[in-house]
């Protein structure tokens, strides 16, 4: 009953309210703020009811996979709806602000409100989705509001930067989906709890993985598949920008990460492995070095983007070892939304100094500090988050991921996560630096005040999110993938018949492993006990 | 060869006529195309995977996930096929320039 | 709930934190508002370390712990070297908050520079009570980003360019701490400060990773404690006005660097383990040549605020040399200089500060004659100058004279060089300005003109701008002479040298 509650308010009610906005326009922003507090209250009602009972998981219409399909919630995808939730009430306040200033004209600007419903809804199912067929159904929707979002104003360059994003986005979902069909053809299910029970790495499976990965990097955006991103993410208007890189992009992640540590023998992968950490770790050092060396300032700042996703690909190689394995996977997960609270600030700041000096240029910002104390602290606060300093999430989860490389003996990756950190530093004092040049003002336009402080709290979320450390690893620790001792020996029946029941807590599917008790699980048991 | 395995190869093989198209075609609506063609080969694929579960019922699941695969093609068409008029109607231009890292 | 010792510490951090986040919303012409809350925090601070002080000297326990992961966690302690360092802190901030707010009037963005100012001291703070490597990273990275708005205050391009090299400088220097830190946390697990050290379990065929860890600790926190050549920031840094160099150069950045360093060799790897391993002269090499390093350049800096730096840079390395001498007499000559050279240098600080600000003196050349015009000023600055070169009754003798008999102690008659040569060269640079400022006439621009605000008619200066230096200057006396008494600097410190070399 809980979870149909939050599942209407997750994803029914935003699916709803985009469609009935469409139709009547002032439904529009009224919807987006019932929406926005109703996703807040859902995903953390979603994130303390996993935390305390374990993983949830919903027939839809009460049909069992593999005809029917499930959502399902474990700590991971409790976290990323809170990120959806935060990030998205801050998008919306300044959304609100700033469409009320532009001169573009009234129809076009207004049909952010329900577009960014629909956005919503399908991000939420996404990260609820129990089975991969229902991933790429969402993860579709995804795409197209997102084009839709950066296409909106009809501005020339988001046109283009729009097109070539939905060109390439639906050739990677025909891969993904020529995948997902490989891999019902083998193993006749797509449930991906099914699945991850029963994988076997033989040829038509390793040919689907390799589909569905060169699918989902591209919507990623690693290198070098990134070319798209920066054209896209700085010609959108700015609360698409913002929504692009903290959350779009964490979607399709959010995919690999789940099927690369549940669903495929990742043990088994190591040199697939070893290949997406290698693309991260040049996504950091490429995507810092572009950033520090563009003029255009929303261009800078999705550079950033590109830099910043490598770090969430280095622990596929790190997880190889068992010692280090959560702590490297939930310092990923950590650093993901770190990342989203700040870009999303870094890019509505942005927005807000471009309104402000009517330029997009970074030298235009010399001095502004003065007339915009709030935004220049906004962007400050998120950017230093961005070089992952103290006391935001992203330091623990860099300490974290320096923890596990050193552990792992990979010093190569230890340098370059502390190398990608002075190259941010370079590329955020750049402006910091201008902006507090005390030149005598030119004069700047007044920002209006929901976009000023929706933006600073965003960054203040971002800086202090490192306090909610240990609630936020709890949650990551319910059911992560590190207590499944992954024994693929046991056959479909058995798995289907210990999945029938619903709400089943973490400790069911450890129980039916049958030898080696990794770390993962006592580490989870303790959790459990520790309630 | 089985009927299936002969509609799968056929897939197949638009999938990469449609992929090649896709890419090497400069015009956008010849990109759409070669997109669709390469659908169109996902789906075959998909149909032909139906057809090989025992009995002489097909696989229900497969043909669902073609049909809502076609839905979200054409959305997505429809949704490139506004872009790209909108974007001829702002430039005169039908393709786009090629997208490398900018200076 | 949180009991009264756990919510101790924090408040302690916290206070400058709460009154830093208050400046930051109001406006910029609420001056009155704005001085009470610097005022007022800066006086609760002080408050509040001594209720700490009371209840450590009473026998009770102040921590704070909150977890974070599984390993790690955040933690206060207030052991005996942290409250000497925070009482350091709070003091000295509640006297460059009154000589702040009389030097600048009414200058702008003095919102933003409280609000820093307070963050600055927060992190300090945060540093001194760290009972552990995380949470002393956690406010020595806060520290840098506290600090770059302060440096950059003016936002001239001389300023920025100032601030861009100083974040060069610490942003890889954090980066280094960071790396260290994580790796040898690797090595021995979660650990918190222990006197002696925590190495007694670790084996020896990791030693030679410890020495690369040392080593890195050591370039990491040497870049805030200006150990040459990794010092470049600090004369650059002077671009910024009087009351930060003051804070920065007494007590915020070159001291957390240093008291890093202090950490890391007494209560990470232990002094007599340093000696084992054979890291502790390597060290001691690298403070001496600091200490020569900085007093050559200082003979020939003209602008004063340089000279001053790079006196501060060569100053700041007897706390390392102090460290490096393995030695408890040596120990307490390095930790008690801590506060010694705190209080003498922002001395210095504020006595240059009012130089420039009332005369528009600042260069040496231009200080002959000075002392007639400004004769506390100028007390005050004579006290610090003889304090540096190591004359008695000044705080800087007794720690110069521990310093020497700890490395007679050990053996190591060398460092006995280094202190004389260090001791000449100060009184080659200190003697002449002395003698210049009181005994020679006035012959620079300044003695043309007459004063022009009204408190330089009766006052030499703004009471708030004398206030403090004489108040350090009288303080270096006191120190010095009754350096014996208990709950003297020296006494406190001998107390935390007992424990760390009791068997």
């Amino acid at each position: 009953m809980m979870f149909e509650i939050l599942f209407f308010g997750l994803v029914v009610l935003p699916l709803l309210g985009g469609c009935l906005a469409f139709l009547w326009r002032p439904l529009a922003v009224p919807a987006n703020g019932l929406v926005v507090v109703v996703q807040l209250v859902c995903g953390f009602g979603l994130a303390s009811k996993v935390m305390a009972e374990g993983p949830l998981t919903y027939e839809a219409g009460g049909w069992d996979a593999p005809l029917g399909i499930n959502m399902y919630a474990d700590g991971l995808t409790a976290l990323m709806l809170v990120m959806v939730a935060v990030v998205a009430a801050a998008v919306v306040v300044y959304a609100d602000g700033a469409i009320s200033l532009s001169d573009q004209t009234m129809d076009d600007q207004q049909l952010f409100w329900p577009i960014n419903l629909l956005l919503l809804a399908s991000l939420n199912a996404l990260f609820l989705s129990g089975d991969i067929f229902n991933l790429y159904v969402t993860l579709e929707l995804l795409t197209l509001s997102a084009v839709a979002l950066i296409g909106l104003v009809g501005k020339v360059d988001a046109l283009a930067a729009a097109l070539r994003y939905l060109l390439i986005a639906i050739a990677a979902s025909l891969l993904y989906l020529l995948g997902v069909a490989i891999l019902y053809s083998v193993y006749g299910n797509v449930d991906w709890q099914l699945l991850g029970g029963e994988f076997r790495p033989d040829a038509p499976s390793l040919l689907a993985i390799a589909l569905i990965l060169s699918g989902l990097l591209l919507k990623t955006a690693v290198f070098p598949l990134h070319f798209w991103l920066p054209a896209a993410h700085a010609s959108a208007p700015t609360p698409a920008s913002a929504l692009l890189s903290a959350l779009v992009l964490k979607a399709s992640f959010f995919i690999i990460l789940r099927l690369w540590f549940s669903v495929f023998p990742f043990q088994d992968l190591r040199a697939a492995g070893l290949l997406l950490t290698s693309l991260g770790v040049a996504a950091i050092l490429w995507g810092s070095v572009q950033a520090i060396r563009q003029t255009h300032l929303k261009l800078m700042v999705a550079y950033s983007t590109v830099a910043q996703i490598g770090y969430l690909f280095l622990v596929f190689s790190l997880a190889g070892e068992p010692s280090v394995a959560f702590d490297a996977w939930s310092a990923t997960a950590l650093f993901a939304v770190s990342h989203a609270f700040a870009k999303a600030s870094v890019f509505l700041a942005a927005g807000s100094l471009q309104y402000a000096t009517g330029s997009g240029e970074i030298e235009s910002l010399a001095g502004v500090a003065q007339q915009q104390p709030v935004t220049t602290l906004a962007f400050a606060t998120a950017g230093v988050v961005l070089i992952g300093l103290p006391p935001s999430g992203a330091f623990i989860a860099k300490w974290l991921l320096l923890g596990a490389a050193i552990k792992a003996g990979q010093w190569p990756l230890a340098a370059v996560i502390l190398i990608g950190g002075v190259l941010a530093a370079i590329y955020v004092f750049r402006v910091v630096g201008l902006l507090m040049l005390s030149d005598p003002p030119k004069p700047t336009r007044p920002i209006p005040g929901r976009m000023q402080y929706a933006a600073l709290s965003l960054a203040i979320m971002a800086a202090t999110l490192g306090v909610v450390t240990a609630p936020a690893l709890r949650l990551l620790g319910v059911d992560a993938p590190f207590g499944r001792a992954a024994d693929q020996s046991l056959s479909v029946a058995e798995v289907v018949k210990t999945f029938g029941s619903s709400e089943s807590s973490s400790k069911l599917w450890t129980s039916s492993a049958t030898d080696g008790i990794s770390e993962g699980v006592i580490e989870e048991a303790s959790n459990d006990e520790l309630e | 060869m089985t009927q299936p395995i002969l509609y799968a190869l056929a897939g197949a093989v638009m999938i990469g006529i449609g992929l090649f198209g896709a890419m090497s075609c400069a015009h956008v609506l010849r990109k759409m195309i070669g997109l669709n063609i390469m659908g169109a080969g996902t789906f075959l694929v998909l149909i032909s995977l139906a057809r090989r579960t025992p009995g002489p019922v097909p696989d229900p699941v497969p043909h669902a996930m073609v049909l809502t695969g076609i839905v979200v093609a054409v959305s997505a068409t429809a949704l490139a096929l506004a872009l790209l008029r909108r974007y001829y109607r702002e430039t005169g231009r039908t393709q786009l320039e090629p997208a490398g890292d900018q200076a | 709930m949180m009991s009264w010792s756990e919510l101790l510490p924090l408040l302690v951090v916290a206070s400058s934190l709460v009154s830093g986040g208050l400046i930051v919303l109001l406006d910029e012409k609420q001056k009155t508002a704005r001085t009470i809350l610097n005022l007022g925090g800066a006086v609760l601070k002080v408050v509040l370390v001594g209720f700490l002080l009371r209840g450590v000297a009473r026998g009770s326990v102040y921590e704070f712990h909150f977890p974070l992961t599984d390993d790690l966690e955040f933690a206060l302690h207030a052991s005996p070297l942290s409250l000497f360092f925070v009482t350091l802190s709070a003091g000295l901030w509640l006297l460059t908050t009154i000589y702040a707010i009389g030097y600048f009037e009414d200058s702008p963005n003095l919102d933003r520079f409280f609000a820093f100012f307070s963050f600055c001291v927060c992190a300090t703070t945060g540093i001194a009570l760290a009972a552990n490597m995380l949470t002393f990273v956690i406010f020595y990275e806060i520290l840098t980003l506290t600090t770059y708005p302060l440096v950059v205050h003016s936002g001239t391009p001389a300023a920025m360019r100032g601030g861009r090299i100083y974040l060069i400088y610490t942003i890889v220097g954090g980066a280094v701490v960071m790396l260290a830190a994580v790796w040898l946390q690797s090595i021995v697990g979660t650990y918190e400060f222990t006197q002696r050290g925590i190495m007694a379990d670790v084996s020896p065929d990791r030693y030679g990773e410890l020495r690369w860890i040392f080593a890195l600790l050591m370039i990491g926190f040497g870049v805030k404690a200006a150990l040459v050549p990794l010092h470049g920031w600090l004369p650059n840094a002077m671009v910024a006005p009087a009351p930060v160099s003051a804070l920065l150069h007494a007590v915020a950045v070159v001291k957390a660097g240093a008291f890093g360093i202090v950490r890391v060799v007494y209560d990470v790897y232990g002094v007599e383990f340093c000696r084992q391993i054979a890291v502790t002269t390597p060290l001691a090499v690298a403070a001496s040549v600091t200490i020569v390093y900085g007093s050559v350049r200082a003979v020939y800096q003209d602008n004063l605020k340089r000279r001053l730096a790079f006196s501060t840079i060569s100053q700041v390395s007897y706390i390392v040399l102090g460290t490096a001498v393995v030695g408890p007499l040596a120990t307490t000559g390095g930790i008690v200089h801590l506060v010694h050279q705190g209080l003498m240098k922002i001395t210095l600080f504020f006595a240059a500060g009012n130089l420039a600000r009332a005369l528009g003196v600042h260069k040496v050349s231009e200080m002959e004659g000075v002392g007639k015009r400004m004769p506390w000023t100028m007390a005050a600055f004579t006290v610090g100058a003889l304090g540096m070169i190591g004359m008695p009754p000044m705080a800087g003798f007794i720690s110069k004279w521990y310093l020497g008999r700890g490395a007679l102690e050990t053996g190591q008659g060398w460092v006995v060089g280094v202190l004389v040569a260090s001791t000449i060269l100060n009184a080659i640079y200190f003697l002449p300005i002395v003698y210049a400022a009181w005994f020679k006439p006035a012959t620079a621009a300044w003695a043309k003109q007459k004063p022009t605000d009204a408190s330089e008619v009766r006052l030499e200066t703004r009471w708030s701008l004398l206030v403090p230096p004489v108040a350090t200057g009288l303080l270096t006396v006191l120190i010095g002479l009754f350096a014996n008494v208990p709950f003297s600097p020296l006494d406190w410190t001998k107390f935390i040298v007992e424990q760390e070399y009791l068997p």
